[in-house]
């Protein structure tokens, strides 16, 4: 429950679906997947140091497919809140703030980091998978 | 000049007005400290994917040397540095948001600072430990 007892203001169930609205939620359910994310490199630095067999069994268990998949979704949140905090960063600085604009950097961010990740999956694909 | 033609510029109570840093007693620092660490870590998130992607298919001996590198034992050391301190940052603002009984909302935001200091000095341990190890 609640502390405060106040009026609520509207909330997201009122106002139209809208494409900033969808990049913005998304940049903070990113910034979360990614702040869970952080362990995972920690984790790989501390195997790393600990020898030769723990870093060969964390090198299995994210070449396996829930690593992969786990890898899949940390390395587009990585591009999406990268493309997205860019736009921001942007944004920041005064600039692109009329609606059409705010509408097209928010396209811009998405297919970014689509494009990002494929890429980058696509150049693990031709090196000969990922482990 | 007659007196319609004074434009007043500003009618609002110089009182409404915060004083020095503001009831939170420290001004933008959170919001600039949060941009800082996001321009850096547009620099140092690109580095770190590039050199991973370059470590693919390493085995033990090369990743570690690779690690031991002077240059990327301090890009890594900054980059888990700067990593941490933008992910409490960003999780504080989400929980200030959206945990709304005081008590949990303290100790969330606590519980987030401890375990990300021990990721960044667990992290940094690591690489000092795999660069200083011959």
């Amino acid at each position: 429950m609640a502390d405060t007892q106040r009026p609520l203001s509207p909330h997201l169930q009122i106002y139209r679906k809208q494409v900033q609205m969808m990049t913005s939620i998304t940049h903070r359910a990113t910034g979360i997947a990614l702040a869970i994310g952080t362990l995972l490199v920690v984790c790989g630095l501390l195997q790393l140091a600990a020898g030769e067999e723990s870093f060969n069994r964390f090198k299995g268990i994210i070449g396996s497919p829930v690593g992969i998949v786990l890898l899949l979704g940390w390395s587009w949140s990585l591009f999406y809140h990268l493309c997205n905090g860019i736009r921001h960063l942007l944004q920041d600085a005064g600039l692109g703030y009329e609606i059409p604009q705010f509408v097209r950097s928010s396209w811009l961010s998405v297919a970014g980091s689509i494009v990002l990740t494929v890429l980058v999956w696509a150049y693990v694909w031709m090196a000969g998978g990922a482990a | 000049m007659s007196a319609k033609d004074v434009v007043v510029k500003d009618r609002r109570n110089p009182l409404k007005t915060a004083r020095g840093l503001g009831s939170s007693q420290s001004g933008v620092g959170h919001w600039w400290t949060q941009r800082v660490t996001a321009a850096a870590l547009v620099l140092l998130g690109v580095w770190f994917v590039l050199t991973v992607l370059g470590l693919l298919h390493a085995d033990y001996a090369a990743a570690r040397a690779a690690v031991a590198k002077p240059w990327n034992a301090l890009l890594l050391i900054a980059f888990v540095l700067t990593m941490f301190w933008h992910a409490v940052l960003g999780l504080q603002v989400v929980i200030e948001d959206y945990v709304h009984t005081r008590w949990k909302e303290v100790v969330l935001l606590v519980a987030i600072k401890f375990l990300a200091v021990l990721g960044a000095l667990a992290g940094v341990l690591a690489v000092l430990r795999i660069a200083l190890t011959p």
